[in-house]
């Protein structure tokens, strides 16, 4: 089907995401404001006013009632999905890079970054659902990265462990309930800064993005690296798509790069690879810039990705990609 | 008077302890070296034993010889006698120089001075360190002879069963030698980080491979690519084989600086920029400076940086001669293996711009005696005219002479077999404003060597290529350029084929001319027939032009007489391509992209001869794709033939191979999938276990994971929102319902 393009953002899109029905997408950008879109036809819903800075981070809580963003003003906000009112600002010393809530949507973790002699952290909050208005005001867990400061972190299966991606390129499980680092994995290679984790359904494993221009699926467990898909560009998103069984890669030269290089090797394509035979099976062109996040709908019908250029693209599947199995596949099935 | 016991103070026994500490050791380390000055003295041995009245005649007659190599004096000569006034039969000498010393030592030593004696020299300070006392054993130990250590078999990688090549690729820090498998992914033999500094380089046989280091050169070969020799030049730029691989010519812009005790090097090479060495040895040959450095600047300022003119040292097929042009005067020719300069003079040529060597042993039609060929040129100088003359060594007879008028420059083009000379000649008109370019073709072969001019051409040749033991040739001319425009000059590309005129190939004819192209190189197949015309080093294009000069179609009617029947087989692009290069048994080409010269996609794709694309390969900083040359096939030309008649049985056979390695290849791809796919279900399967286990350890309801519910948050989702949604869903549903109804 033909991609819904949705140019509601003045500037390039950090991070886009759809909510557990999969009706909703919310996409935020360095312009400042958070959009709310309806998936199915890319009608705008509406936006959530109030960030001082770029947004570099959005989530949604499982039911859908709130929205947490992370900005570069320091700050982070939880809004009403409903009404689109601010519920909430904590401030934190520095910019908050991600916020995710929990599978329960309990808690939320904001990792803040390294700057101005602060260290890299990861805050945990809890969010309550009974009234909204009463939010707590100090996080009930803080970790400090002092080695290299985290860029990415999500939630384990059962909220067991917050797992986060590193500069440096290392992953590291930590104790969802005390903060205890339990291990830490060079997952890619050294000094290439992990630049998104999304998680599997179950949460049982996850992909990293990297900019070593490759892909690691790993257990969220014991951070076991299951499989590797190698790309010719640097990544800055990939996500896991249900249903089927594939993965998807976005990145591009980094933006900074884009300028003194010719657009036809830009490698503006989100890539898809077979999630168990490591094998690229397809490329999506579109973006006329580095795409800079990716999402899939839960219910793996749809992708939609952000770019550098400013633009969301939804795209909703065809038959052919349902179709589509190897012949290992197919015998599986059939017996 | 020695203290006795009584009286010894506290301080003597210390000192007593002091001296009982063993530091000899220390002693030995820290000593004063007393070689230093006495570098400029030498021991001369052997000399016949005189009474001292005669000792002053012995030395003077002596130093006539010293005096030959370096500046010494009667008074710096010591002949030491012995209490019956004889004396002893040696002589120390003093030089002013430890250079003269050294040098007295290397040309006099083993000399005789008369039919009874003969001179043995050495410098005070070797006798000093060798023959010292407790340094030389007093028995005769025989030295112990090494076992014999086989050698490796340094040409393994041609029995391949299945005949493949290999090549070299330099990409990022490392290098690595690989098998070519056509479209499946190369074989890797080694692959090595850092394993050169500059770059690699194959040996023209394709025996060594050499990587350039600071410390020098380094040959590779074997199986394993074990180390096999080593060439300390330092800080070593350019390396140059000879054609047989015997010898091996290094460059480096700094002149070596040799010190004390170099295992190879010596004094010898000390200031000098370029070595000829011998490869099985491994010794240096000769050294010079090259002429480019010393000369200065000639042609006034506007080129402060002047290329280095490389291969400095060019080498006759053969290997025999080594020759070297100082430009504008003279061409030394050097005999190998002596390196002696042949008939102890240069070659004065007034003017000389460029020679070449014949790339093969020519026999000349009503020449008898062993030759070898090499042509040069003069530019005009003054009223003289510009000259194109051969010349044969080793007798230095010029064979064939030809003069130009208003020339600006000229290239010369040896055929591979070098039956033809093409002189390619770029002239100006009177007023110089115009070019045009003349190709005057010396037939070495043929009797008294005739000329033949092929039809001036009204635009300049940028580019010019012999076919491979054949007599065609590739042309691409361009039009004024108007200096400084961004866009390509518009090039031609001209087939050049001779007349079919029995056994002799007649005159040479215009096959077609391709206008209108952007094409600036000409890659032969090393067995000719096929040519790749490209557009490389370019920000624009990009083409490949795969031709084939023997088409087995249709000829056109107007080529019917020419031997060749030209046809484009397939254009392809390959983004930024830099490099081309043909395996060497022309079955294959690889276009590359090297990081050397841009960073856009750099890479290297696989081509069949006819320009079908088998694999491309984008490689982050890739540098350098070598093939491994082939030493020429040890069939008799009978036995190719047959080879050749056969080829249809043979084909078929290797259809069949490639078809059951096609099926292995495909059934062990299914097999891992099969494996992988297997092993990634049974993963899932336990990790949902383990799941299911920690929540009933912890107690978890199953439901752990869903989501909270907001009390005062009525579910929002099922609002409007889902029905939007619900609306296309439910269509669909419906319509897969009725099916299975």
């Amino acid at each position: 089907m033909r991609p819904i393009l949705l140019s509601g953002h003045e500037r390039s899109l950090n991070q886009i995401k759809f909510n557990r029905d999969g009706d909703l997408l919310f996409s935020v950008a360095k312009d400042k404001i958070v959009c709310a879109w309806w998936s199915a036809n890319g009608e705008r819903l509406g936006t959530y006013n109030g960030h001082q800075g770029a947004i570099w981070t959005v989530d949604v809580s499982p039911n859908t009632v709130l929205l947490a963003t992370g900005s570069a003003d320091n700050t982070v906000r939880l809004w009403n999905v409903k009404t689109g009112e601010c519920i909430k600002v904590w401030d934190f010393p520095t910019a908050v890079k991600r916020v995710e809530f929990t599978p329960d949507g309990s808690r939320l973790l904001a990792v803040t970054e390294k700057r101005m002699g602060f260290l890299g952290t990861i805050a945990v909050l809890d969010i309550n659902y009974e009234d909204l208005e009463a939010q707590a005001e100090e996080p009930s867990l803080r970790i400090t990265c002092t080695e290299s400061k985290a860029t990415v972190a999500g939630w384990s299966y059962l909220a067991k462990y917050i797992i986060a991606g590193h500069e440096d390129g290392s992953v590291s499980q930590y104790d969802s309930k005390t903060g205890e680092q339990l291990e830490n994995v060079q997952a890619h290679e050294f000094d290439n800064l992990i630049s998104d984790i999304q998680f599997s359904a179950d949460r049982t494993y996850f992909i990293t993005a990297s900019k070593d221009k490759s892909a690691k699926l790993i257990s969220s467990r014991n951070l076991a690296i299951l499989k590797t898909y190698v790309a010719d560009t640097p990544l800055n998103s990939a996500a896991i798509t249900p249903k089927k069984e594939y993965v998807i890669l976005g990145g591009g030269q980094a933006a900074m790069d884009v300028t003194t290089t010719s657009a036809r090797q830009g490698k503006f394509e989100a890539r898809f690879y077979h999630k168990v035979f490591e094998d690229e099976i397809g490329r999506v062109r579109g973006h006329f810039g580095p795409l800079n996040t990716v999402a899939v709908h839960p219910n793996g019908t749809a992708y939609a990705s952000g770019g550098e250029d400013g633009y969301v693209r939804v795209h909703h599947f065809d038959k052919p990609y349902f179709d589509f199995m190897y012949e290992v596949e197919r015998e599986q099935l059939r017996k | 008077m020695a203290p006795s016991f009584d009286t010894l103070s506290e301080q003597d026994l210390h000192e007593e302890e002091e001296e009982e500490i063993d530091f000899s050791d220390l002693k030995e380390q820290f000593e004063v070296k007393l070689e230093e000055g006495l570098d400029t003295f030498i021991v001369i041995d052997g000399l016949p034993i005189v009474p001292e009245e005669s000792r002053q005649k012995l030395i003077k007659f002596l130093l006539r010889k010293l005096n030959a190599v370096g500046h010494t004096s009667e008074d710096a000569v010591f002949m030491p006698t012995n209490d019956k006034n004889m004396s002893e039969g040696f002589a120390f000498v003093e030089y002013e120089t430890p250079e003269q010393a050294i040098a007295a030592v290397k040309q006099l030593h083993g000399t005789p001075l008369d039919k009874k004696h003969t001179l043995a020299v050495n410098k005070l300070m070797d006798i000093d360190r060798y023959g010292r006392e407790g340094r030389i054993d007093e028995e005769y130990k025989p030295p112990t002879v090494e076992p014999f250590k086989e050698k490796e078999h340094l040409r393994s990688w041609l029995s391949d069963p299945n005949a493949r090549d290999q090549f070299a690729l330099y990409r990022n820090d490392k290098v690595g030698v690989f098998w070519n498998n056509k479209n499946n992914p190369p074989e890797n033999v080694v692959d090595r980080a850092h394993w050169t500094q500059l770059f690699v380089q194959w040996s023209p046989k394709g025996t060594y491979l050499a990587s350039v280091h600071p410390q020098g050169v380094q040959l590779w070969g074997g199986p394993a690519f074990s180390k096999q020799k080593q060439f300390p030049h330092p800080f070593v730029q350019l390396v140059e084989f000879s054609p047989g691989e015997s010898y091996l010519t290094t460059w480096s812009s700094r002149p070596i600086q040799v010190e004390e005790g170099h295992p190879v090097l010596s004094f010898e090479e000390d200031g000098k920029n370029i070595i000829v060495w011998d490869i099985v040895s491994g010794k240096p040959l000769r050294s010079f400076v090259s002429h480019d450095l010393a000369g200065g600047p000639v042609e006034g300022d506007a080129a402060p940086k002047k290329k280095v003119q490389w291969p400095a040292f060019k080498w006759s097929a053969d290997e025999k001669y080594v020759a070297r042009m100082l430009q504008g005067q003279s061409i030394s020719i050097y005999e190998l293996p002596r390196m002696n300069l042949l008939g102890k003079t240069s070659v004065k040529i007034d003017g000389v711009m460029d020679f070449e060597w014949s790339p093969a042993t020519v026999t000349r039609d009503g020449v008898k005696q062993y030759e070898q060929l090499l042509s040069f040129w003069t530019p005009e100088i003054g009223s003289n005219p510009a000259r194109v003359a051969l010349m044969s060594v080793p007798s230095k007879e010029i064979v064939r002479t030809r003069n130009l008028f208003n020339v600006s420059d000229v290239k010369l083009h040896w055929q591979s077999q070098g039956t033809y000379v093409c002189v390619k000649v770029d002239r100006h008109s009177k007023s110089k404003k115009s070019m045009a370019t003349n190709l005057e073709i010396f037939r070495v072969r043929e009797k008294g060597v005739p000329v033949e001019v092929v039809d001036s051409l009204k635009d300049t040749v940028i580019n010019f290529a012999w076919e491979p033991n054949g007599g065609r040739f590739v042309l691409i001319t361009t039009g004024e350029a108007p200096s400084g425009a961004a866009v390509l000059p518009k090039t031609s590309v001209s087939f050049f084929a001779p007349e079919k005129k029995g056994p002799q190939a007649g005159n040479f004819k215009l096959v077609r001319t391709i206008e209108k192209k952007t094409s600036n190189a000409i890659y032969w197949s090393p067995k000719g027939r096929f040519v790749v015309v490209a557009t490389v080093h370019s920000q624009s294009n990009f083409d490949l032009d795969f031709w084939d000069m023997d088409f087995e179609g249709e000829k056109a009617e107007g080529e019917k007489d020419l031997a060749a029947n030209l046809q484009l087989m397939k254009t392809v692009e390959h983004y930024g391509v830099t490099d081309i290069d043909w395996d060497p048994t022309g079955r294959y080409v690889v276009s590359s992209a090297s990081v050397w010269t841009h960073s856009m996609e750099n890479g290297w794709n696989i081509h069949t001869f006819a320009g079908q694309t088998l694999a491309e390969h984008p490689t982050d900083k890739f540098k350098q794709f070598v093939w491994r040359p082939r030493p020429p096939t040890l069939l008799s030309k009978e036995e190719q033939k047959q080879v050749r008649k056969n080829l249809r049985e043979y084909s078929k056979e290797f259809d069949e191979e490639d078809k059951y390695a096609v099926d292995i290849a495909n059934t062990a791809v299914v097999e891992t999938r099969k494996r992988v796919l297997n092993e990634w279900v049974a993963w899932l399967r336990r990790e949902k276990e383990l799941m299911a286990e920690e929540k009933d350890a912890y107690g978890i309801p199953e439901d752990a994971d869903d989501a909270k519910v907001a009390k005062d948050a009525p579910p929002v989702s099922e609002d409007q929102g889902e029905a939007v949604v619900e609306e296309i869903v439910e269509e669909i549903v419906e319509e897969n319902e009725e099916v299975i109804g």
